[in-house]
């Protein structure tokens, strides 16, 4: 006999915002955790030019950009999932096209990484010496 | 023929709504107002923190342009020395009171619950100070020649 699709169906699928709250959990900590080392790092400046420009030069190895690049999306992700959040929860009736602006925010977040992973991208490379 | 399941109403927990009155919220006391506080604080945050990583990170050369100079001459108008102590508070705060909610739901032992958000307490606290007495207290004069 076959299984009712709606019984396996909601076991494995959860709700359709699951994917969309745990990366808004994952972004948020990656940022908070980040945001602990960065008040310290920026901190330094008031030690003057010589400690500063040591601590700021780990900030042009190129891995350590390739990490600033996860950090602007992690930044941007949780912004505009949070702009989602709000609009469901301030303006209920939005609530009830749930999917499609869950993949329009999905789209303007795409969007709006391309022409960050180029600009970035590219100090990537110099600081890699590829290019 | 297939037999069409009957469609069952999701809970507001699931992702579900309930007619107009929309997603589960915190019934009242402080949950209510920290729900609050994240909206609000997350709204100012989208142009505070959005436009400081767009501005430091991605523009004009990005981290790259960024040294002594730089901030000595940035931290030279009163506009972006409040521009980043705002950012400083608000993002320390939503940040800590997420991460709050997330022990609420991981940690379950009360002792070890406490212990966890006070350490997150405490570091927020400590970096509030340090970051507060840095952007009203440096003054670039003292290395004279670096703006």
């Amino acid at each position: 006999m076959a299984k009712r699709k709606s019984d396996v169906g909601t076991l494995y699928k959860g709700s359709p915002g699951q994917w969309s709250w745990l990366l808004h959990r994952i972004t948020g900590v990656a940022v908070i955790l980040f945001l602990f080392a960065h008040v310290v790092d920026t901190a330094v400046v008031g030690w003057g030019p010589e400690a500063y420009n040591r601590v700021i030069s780990v900030y042009h190895n190129w891995f350590v950009q390739l990490l600033e690049l996860g950090l602007v999306a992690a930044v941007l992700y949780h912004a505009i999932n949070g702009v989602k959040i709000m609009l469901f929860d301030f303006w209920p009736a939005s609530a009830r096209r749930m999917k499609p602006i869950a993949l329009a925010s999905s789209l303007i977040f795409v969007a709006a990484m391309i022409p960050i992973t180029i600009l970035m991208g590219k100090s990537i490379l110099e600081s890699a010496g590829v290019i | 023929m297939a037999v069409q399941a009957p469609e069952r109403p999701v809970p507001p927990s699931q992702g579900g709504f309930q007619g107009l009155r929309g997603r589960e919220r915190p019934m009242g006391g402080f949950e209510l107002w920290s729900w609050l506080f994240m909206r609000i604080s997350g709204l100012v945050l989208l142009v505070l923190a959005v436009g400081h990583v767009l501005i430091m990170h991605v523009l004009d050369g990005g981290v790259e342009r960024v040294n002594f100079g730089f901030v000595a001459t940035r931290w030279q108008s009163p506009f972006w020395r409040t521009w980043d102590w705002a950012l400083l508070v608000l993002a320390l705060i939503h940040g800590i009171n997420g991460l709050r909610v997330i022990v609420q739901d991981y940690v379950k032992w009360p002792g070890v619950r406490f212990a966890v958000d006070m350490a997150f307490f405490v570091i927020g606290f400590g970096l509030f100070v340090l970051g507060t007495v840095v952007v009203f207290t440096f003054d670039a004069s003292q290395w004279p020649g670096t703006t």
